[in-house]
């Protein structure tokens, strides 16, 4: 078993209007404390800004938050245009204020997980690790 | 010296009390220190004693952490100098603070509804959410504000949605509030065009725009212009008010989001204020008399979990507030030294988990707000960690208010914890802390510099991630979240959505509204802006114009931009 010594490429982006960003930059510096790579998009970004970031970061996680309620439109947009962009490797994760219906739902269009209020930043850093660790082994 | 003394003693009788009075304080001493014997010798709980800003609490207070205090010049009466115990000499004994839900989603009609619902249950003030693209000065037909319509609050984007709006609401009546900042001086504009088409002239319009452009930058970021043109435009609003509408109030300057974005109380305290006296300052450079248009600048503070803590926040704001408009700022109106705020319960201590124990939380809240003498107050809802609130979950916000105003007893004596060596203890310690920071940001070259330095923004960023650690680590107790946990997997709230319908709907309306107006007219005041903004005028009337001619919010916002240009953050984390 080969131990990865890369470090894990994260990009913490803030999609639409919404300039709420106690929670991207707190969950930016809990990655970074974890040892992760750490990109951070600023505010009100389209989709099509971050997933122009992502790929000219070469990042290998894109974590969005998203507290607006729009999270239904954002989180497929900027898969969608990862997936175009040649970047479906890439793992689309994210928080906010998000309903467990929802999650669900986005869940099924191939999201990955998606973190509530009061989630601790481990949960976030661990199902990351976990994620890294399977699909750099392939 | 007492302000209340009677008896005049002579200089022999005098020497004699302060003799009592220091054998008094002698024995106190004494027996204080047989007390700590005890304290240290009897097992304490493993818990975090100090206060949300880390200060160190002690485990008791007595007249002797009052000695040197001089409560003649600190605390003085109710409604007087400076004002410490309340900004009016009556206070709940005349009127109970107004009772202020802030709400809005959807389109203009629905949230209508809401505030008929609200204004029936016995709520005395209104308060507009505005959705993300009003917010951010797009109209809901603009390509960036795709999926964001109405979702987090209403929608308005021209005259048309302000007068929808109030529709059967009487604006000579009822005194609203809105939360508008980057864009606020065009909404506000819309809605004094609203109260023309009620035949309501602007001069007996009550209410507030918040309007705080500086805590944009540094906590909420729904910003438009850069600092400079914005700071301009707030000033105009400062003049234009004064001469127009004396019943108005042109700014909220407020802690809260600065608050729930991380700082602790203290940062709140001191940043909040020092905006404050940065607007009164950018008032006086324009030449305006401070009397002029100090007495309506009104400010808005979050009441957070320590019960103590944020009560002595709300007396030290007051005392900071009067002590310096007059000494510093010249101020000689009374009314301008007295800081009157709104209050709201902190969102960000609802928490997901166990959702209903958040109306205790509120409630909590609630009372310190009103033993620290705010003059409205919104409390929120059980569910706002969810989704927006529904109307029963807001009912029993607005009964909690109603609890506490009526049956709690708490409103029956002003300023009831003055004198408690805690109490005012607290309010010493937060007045020095913030007359600290202040120094702090001076010496960065004050606010502006400050904000373009990334230092308010670095600060409130770094207490956000110490309390997120004190959480994670369970030093800091979440109930239901870090501690006591058993019940908190399901969430059975009712939740409020918002139907993509609404965004079909205010596209359309948009599209009808710009195929129906006088197109001339619109070019014709949209260029007179132009010309304005680049000039030195105030820009109100200039506004106003274009919003009587139906030019929509992107429209007047993008006239401003040709010539203001547009801010772009420093992003770090």
């Amino acid at each position: 078993m080969s131990e990865s010594i890369r470090k894990i490429r994260v990009l913490v982006a803030k999609p639409g209007l919404d300039g709420h960003d106690r929670g991207a930059k707190v969950i930016a510096a809990a990655f970074r404390d974890a040892g992760f790579e750490v990109i951070y998009t600023g505010l009100h970004q389209t989709p099509e800004m971050i997933v122009s970031a992502a790929v000219q970061e070469d990042v290998d996680v894109v974590a969005m938050s998203v507290l607006s309620g729009a999270h239904l439109t954002l989180f497929p947009r900027v898969k969608a245009l990862l997936d175009d962009a040649g970047a479906d490797h890439v793992l689309l994760t994210g928080g906010g204020i998000i309903s467990e219906d929802d999650m669900a739902a986005l869940d099924e269009q191939g999201i990955g997980k998606l973190f509530g209020p009061g989630t601790p930043t481990t949960a976030a850093i661990d199902y990351i690790r976990e994620w890294f660790s399977t699909h750099e082994a392939v | 010296m007492s302000t209340i003394e009677k008896n005049v003693p002579g200089t022999r009788e005098l020497a004699d009390l302060v003799r009592e009075q220091e054998e008094e304080l002698a024995h106190l001493r004494a027996r204080l220190a047989e007390w700590e014997r005890t304290y240290d010798a009897t097992p304490q709980r493993d818990a975090l004693f100090s206060t949300s800003s880390g200060a160190e609490v002690r485990p008791l207070y007595t007249e002797l952490d009052r000695e040197g205090s001089d409560p003649g010049n600190d605390l003085s009466l109710p409604g007087e100098f400076p004002f410490t115990r309340g900004p009016y000499p009556t206070m709940y004994r005349t009127r109970l603070w107004t009772m202020r839900q802030f709400a809005g989603f959807a389109t203009a009609e629905e949230t209508n509804e809401r505030y008929k619902y609200l204004l029936a249950h016995g709520q005395t003030g209104l308060s507009v959410a505005f959705d993300f693209p009003t917010l951010m000065g797009y109209d809901a037909d603009h390509a960036r504000s795709l999926g964001e319509v109405g979702v987090c609050g209403v929608a308005i984007s021209s005259l048309d949605d302000m007068e929808r709006l109030f529709v059967g609401i009487p604006l000579d009546q009822v005194s609203v509030s809105m939360t508008i900042n980057g864009p606020a001086i065009i909404l506000f504009c819309f809605y004094v065009a609203a109260a023309e088409r009620q035949g309501i002239s602007a001069e007996v319009l009550r209410g507030t725009v918040q309007n705080d452009i500086l805590k944009e930058y540094q906590a909420q970021h729904a910003w438009v212009f850069p600092p400079e043109p914005a700071l301009r435009c707030i000033i105009d609003m400062f003049e234009w008010c004064s001469e127009n509408t004396p019943n108005y109030n042109p700014i909220s300057i407020s802690g809260y989001h600065i608050r729930e974005a991380g700082s602790t109380a203290v940062q709140e305290l001191a940043f909040t204020l020092r905006n404050g006296f940065e607007y009164v300052e950018r008032g006086i450079a324009r030449g305006l008399d401070v009397d002029s248009f100090a007495p309506r600048l009104s400010f808005f503070f979050d009441i957070h979990n320590d019960f103590f803590e944020e009560i002595a926040k709300l007396r030290a704001a007051r005392r900071i507030w009067a002590r310096r408009m007059r000494d510093v700022y010249g101020a000689k109106k009374p009314e301008s030294w007295r800081l009157r705020t709104h209050a709201q319960t902190a969102g960000v201590s609802l928490t997901a988990q166990q959702a209903e124990n958040n109306i205790v939380r509120v409630a909590y809240q609630a009372m310190a707000a009103a033993l620290g003498g705010t003059q409205s107050l919104h409390t929120n809802s059980m569910d706002e960690t969810l989704a927006l609130p529904t109307e029963k979950a807001v009912r029993i916000a607005l009964r909690t208010q109603q609890v506490l105003a009526f049956e709690s007893g708490v409103t029956n004596t002003i300023d009831p914890l003055a004198g408690s060596y805690y109490v005012e203890s607290l309010t010493d310690l937060l007045e020095r802390e913030a007359l600290d920071m202040f120094d702090e940001i001076d010496a960065l070259g004050g606010v502006v510099p400050a904000i373009e330095q990334g230092w308010f923004q670095g600060e409130i960023a770094a207490s956000a991630m110490r309390q997120q650690r004190e959480i994670e680590s369970g030093g800091r107790v979440v109930v239901g979240v870090n501690h006591f946990m058993e019940g908190s997997e399901k969430i059975e709230i009712d939740r409020l959505k918002i139907d993509e319908s609404v965004e079909r709907l205010q596209v359309a309306r948009m599209a009808e509204l710009r195929a129906s107006r006088d197109s001339a007219r619109v070019d014709q005041t949209l260029a007179a802006l132009r010309h304005a903004s680049s000039g030195a005028q105030n820009l109100v009337p200039a506004i106003l114009d274009c919003a009587r001619a139906s030019c929509t919010l992107y429209e007047i916002r993008h006239a401003m931009e040709e010539v203001f240009g547009s801010y772009k953050e420093p992003v770090f984390f």
